[in-house]
């Protein structure tokens, strides 16, 4: 059993829905922009804002992104539909929402978690998004009681992709791991920028809770989350007040819940029995969608390698361990293939991943600094001629130059490796200033180490080895 | 045959400069302003814009310039196509006043082909409706007997031609709305295949059924119009992609060994004077070289009941847009559920309430099965019956209409009696295929009775050769 938080006996299921937007040019039944960001009601024209006369007629890049999602997703591309979704809304111009309901683009995929576990992908399917209503005035900032409402339609028609998972999420933490690898799928197939801040990527769960090996429970859907750290906090929260009302006899009703961030609580939004009766049917003014097997596979072959993909070969490529934070945080930037340019001019991977982690956060998937000159800082350092510390001075100045003879630098600044007995004169004026802490690491005190090293490392002015130091003292303690 | 001249003579008579665009947009316009307010086929009439097109055209052919194959035609259009910067209101007060910002396709095409827009003609509100008496702002009467309805929905669309407002003009078809008054006002009305003609700037009643198409006199004006308006249109997702087809050129080809089909087991109610009419069109085409052979179509009978679930189920969607809240008309209220419903009770009329609330309930959960979804698969055995019966038969020739144009108020008590009007109009629509109605003489009262001539998918040379044969028989 694994450990997910709750009273001992409890299971968490969960179920994720995420919409993404798609990253086109264009909206997905219009030639109006699809930018996030411009003057309210500019990207608009007849179809956006569902004027009498206007007809849809498909984005064919956004299908093609939609069906990279899938296909990244392991799902199969099939032959599908779109339907009406009737409703009345003043942001819903057309008083329905053209979307995919029975005959999805994209059924029966899977996403791998890094910690091995699998979540099912039911469906990802194509649909339109609504324009962005405001209402000013009463009470929360919804439209009942309200003075007045505006509305944005730049946003309406803009491309989604909904991904429907399996209910196969079992803790918190999964959850999150789900959305950010998905969030990395996205971005690395070009589908989405998938940023949950601007809306781009919008995440809604489906929780309940079961005692082990029990039926399914009432499924309660959480909608509002607004971060991936939020969506931990709703889950928990959730499965907690599930619990509660389930161990003191109570029963769970069917309803969507509206996460609150500011008291970190979830509150009943509608019941199931006031759902909308929606009237699909099927979209009479566009044809089917089937994409040919030629064209699937056309867009399978350029799919990008994908993230999971790309940390196993980073992590064998530099030594490092596959699920560590060096790993993830250099995969997600995009910077893997750069530390593979590194190790082919000759560069030390495992310290070229070390630099980009630490020094490369904001240089994109194409840093400036030349592959070649971190490759050779990287073999000065393997070397023994530069130290940690000397090699992180020289990398600021060559990042600052966008790039340079690292040897150059180093000798220009009076960096040279210091001979061993040098170093062992540092040690011995490191243990004089520095007895106590000698006495405790000698009695096997391992954190009084560091204290040490850096007195040592201050008295030759940056100059010693770290490591060359760390060898002396732990020789001379003898172990 | 009418005495008026043809778009076909007009356009060769402006092209060549042996008539003004001008001289003939006057002739027109004066001929409204004798009879517009006994007929009332227009809800506006756009004489000043038609005077000044009429004059840049006329400019522009003493330049030499080509103005195109309809130089100098006057058209109406029905008032549920999108006229960029001129109302468009379907005959509805809920769109009373929206000038739409973009013009339909088939307008623009219109328009490169030297024609002369003269108004926008009444309808049914929404094109729901078989008599023109359903328009928000008066009915239509019958150019030929002004106590009679023109048939609908395009009634004002067929009066305007009847009358010699306009020497052709265009309607919508959805279940009959363009074969029907032709037939009553005794023009040629065409309905084309489904996705020949755009429907972009088609005020939207039913989408899978709806269709733009010509009203005209002669059979070779209808050729023209069909032939300048169809094509495939990349703003219409339905659009066939495939080019216009050729069909002035087919026209005088005879109907020689060609198997025109006469359905066995029509269904009953077409008056007497009209399936007389009906015979004699049969006896015309044998008589031209023709084969008449028995066909039967057991699933028509049913026709009119999938309609009436598919076509309002669709119209409860499209015109759920009509809120008050971005165009048209507003009913303020103290909150929006009250300002939607206010609006809609205020903006529509009778016969697009009953429609909409008719096929919100076909649509809904728990019914849908019985009603939207049973309807489809009737819809689905009609067009195999008609690909059975068009495998013997080239074309099915049927009634337009089962009666003569009727008196005003004759149906209006009993929906269902008007709902019957389109009995034989409605399976084409259903199926997708085109067909037309063409005047073949008259019944009682001396009015006119049309002869439909129906069609397979893309079946039109087929239908005007037919249609060619019985005007000069008629």
């Amino acid at each position: 059993m694994i450990d997910n938080g709750l009273p001992e006996g409890w299971e968490l299921v969960v179920g994720l829905e995420v919409h993404v937007e798609l990253a086109t040019k264009t909206k997905l039944f219009s030639g109006s922009p699809n930018r996030f960001g411009d003057e309210p009601n500019t990207n608009i024209d007849p179809v956006t804002l569902g004027l009498p006369g206007a007809l849809p007629v498909l984005n064919q890049h956004a299908v093609e992104l939609a069906m990279r999602i899938g296909l990244a997703l392991n799902c199969t591309v099939k032959p599908s539909t779109f339907h009406r979704k009737n409703y009345f809304y003043p942001d819903l111009s057309k008083a329905y929402q053209i979307t995919q309901y029975d005959e999805p683009l994209n059924v029966d995929g899977f996403l791998m978690l890094p910690g091995g576990v699998r979540v099912g992908v039911e469906r990802a399917h194509m649909e339109e998004d609504t324009g962005k209503s405001s209402h000013f005035g009463g009470a929360g900032g919804r439209i009942h009681g309200s003075d007045y409402s505006l509305i944005d339609f730049n946003r309406a028609g803009v491309p989604l992709v909904e991904i429907v998972s399996h209910p196969d999420v079992r803790t918190a933490e999964q959850a999150r791991q789900y959305v950010n690898e998905l969030r990395a799928i996205l971005v690395a197939v070009g589908a989405s920028d998938a940023k949950m801040e601007e809306g781009s990527m919008r995440c809604d769960a489906n929780v309940s809770v079961r005692k082990y090996g029990a039926e399914l429970g009432t499924r309660c859907e959480i909608k509002n989350v607004n971060s991936v750290r939020s969506l931990g906090k709703a889950i928990e929260y959730e499965a907690r007040r599930q619990i509660d009302v389930l161990e003191t006899g109570g029963t769970i009703r069917q309803e969507t819940r509206h996460w609150d961030e500011t008291d970190g609580r979830t509150h009943t939004l509608r019941a199931k029995v006031d759902a909308n009766d929606y009237r699909y049917f099927l979209e009479p003014d566009l044809v089917m969608l089937a994409p040919d097997a030629e064209w699937v596979e056309r867009v399978r072959a350029a799919l990008p390698v994908l993230p999971a993909a790309r940390r196993t070969n980073l992590a064998v490529l530099t030594g490092a361990d596959e699920d560590s934070e060096a790993i993830a945080v250099v995969v997600e930037r995009g910077q893997d293939t750069y530390i593979d340019e590194v190790k082919n001019s000759g560069g030390d991977a495992g310290r070229a991943l070390v630099w980009v982690q630490q020094s490369f956060a904001e240089e994109g998937n194409a840093p400036r600094l030349p592959a070649k000159d971190l490759a050779a800082l990287t073999v000065l350092e393997r070397d023994g001629k530069l130290t940690a510390t000397q090699a992180k001075t020289v990398l600021g100045d060559m990042l600052e130059a966008g790039g340079g003879d690292p040897a150059a630098i180093a000798a220009s600044k009076g960096f040279e490796a210091l001979d061993t007995s040098v170093i062992e004169g540092f040690v011995n004026e490191g243990i004089a200033v520095q007895p106590d802490a000698w006495a405790k690491y000698c009695a096997g005190e391992e954190k009084a180490m560091g204290a040490l090293v850096g007195t040592i490392m201050k008295l030759s002015k940056g100059k010693a080895d770290g490591k060359v130091v760390t060898a002396i003292l732990q020789q001379r303690r003898g172990s | 045959m009418s005495n008026f001249t043809s778009a076909t003579s007009i356009a060769q008579n402006v092209a060549s400069g042996a008539q003004s665009a001008a001289s003939v947009v006057e002739e027109h316009l004066q001929r409204i302003s004798q009879r517009e307010e006994e007929v009332h086929a227009f809800n506006l009439v756009t004489s000043t814009e038609a005077r000044e097109r009429a004059a840049d055209l006329d400019a522009r052919i003493a330049r030499g310039e080509n103005v195109g194959p309809l130089a100098g035609v006057p058209i109406a259009l029905k008032d549920n196509m999108c006229t960029r910067g001129i109302p468009t209101t379907c005959s509805s007060k809920i769109l009373e006043g929206w000038k739409p910002p973009y013009n339909a396709t088939v307008i623009d095409k219109l328009f490169a082909a030297g024609a002369v827009f003269v108004g926008k003609t009444n309808l049914d509100e929404f094109a729901m409706g078989s008599s023109t008496e359903n328009s928000a702002f008066g009915p239509t009467r019958n150019p030929l007997d002004t106590s009679r309805v023109p048939g609908g929905s395009s009634g004002g669309s067929a009066a305007a031609v009847a009358a010699g407002f306009a020497a052709v003009s265009l309607g919508s078809d959805t279940g009959g709305s363009i074969r029907q008054p032709a037939a009553l006002c005794g023009v040629v009305g065409v309905k084309p295949t489904y996705g020949l003609v755009s429907r972009y700037g088609l005020v939207a009643f039913a989408s899978s059924l709806d269709q733009i198409g010509p009203f005209s006199h002669s059979v070779a004006d209808a050729a023209l119009l069909t032939e300048i308006i169809a094509g495939h249109d990349p703003m219409d997702s339905t659009s066939i992609p495939k080019p216009a087809p050729s069909l002035v050129s087919v026209l005088g080809r005879g109907v020689e060994r060609m198997r025109i089909g006469r359905v066995a087991d029509l269904p009953e109610g077409a008056d007497a004077d009209v399936l007389a009419r009906l015979d004699a069109a049969f006896v015309a085409l044998e008589k031209a070289g023709a084969t008449i052979v028995d066909v039967k179509l057991p699933s028509l009978s049913y026709a009119l009941t999938a309609y009436y679930l598919i076509a309002p189920a669709e119209a409860s969607s499209n015109l759920a847009r009509y809120d008050g809240v971005r165009y048209g008309n507003r009913v303020a209220a103290n909150d929006m559920n009250n300002m939607y419903a206010d609006t809609r009770a205020a903006g529509f009329g009778d016969e697009v309430k009953r429609r909409i609330m008719l096929g919100t309930y076909a649509l809904s959960a728990g019914y849908y099965d019985a009603y939207y979804g049973k309807a489809l698969k009737v819809r689905r055995l009609i067009s195999n019956d008609f690909a059975a019966a068009y495998a013997n038969a080239d074309v099915i020739l049927t009634p337009t209409s089962p009666t003569i144009a009727f008196p005003f108020g004759a149906k209006t008590d009993d929906p269902l009696t008007m709902y019957l009007c389109d009995i034989f109009t409605i399976p084409t629509n259903l199926a997708g295929h085109p067909a037309m109605s063409v005047p073949f003489g008259t019944g009682q009262a001396n009015m006119p009775v049309g002869v439909q001539i129906l069609a397979p998918t893309l079946g039109e040379e087929a239908m005007f050769k037919v249609a060619a044969v019985l005007e000069s028989a008629a």
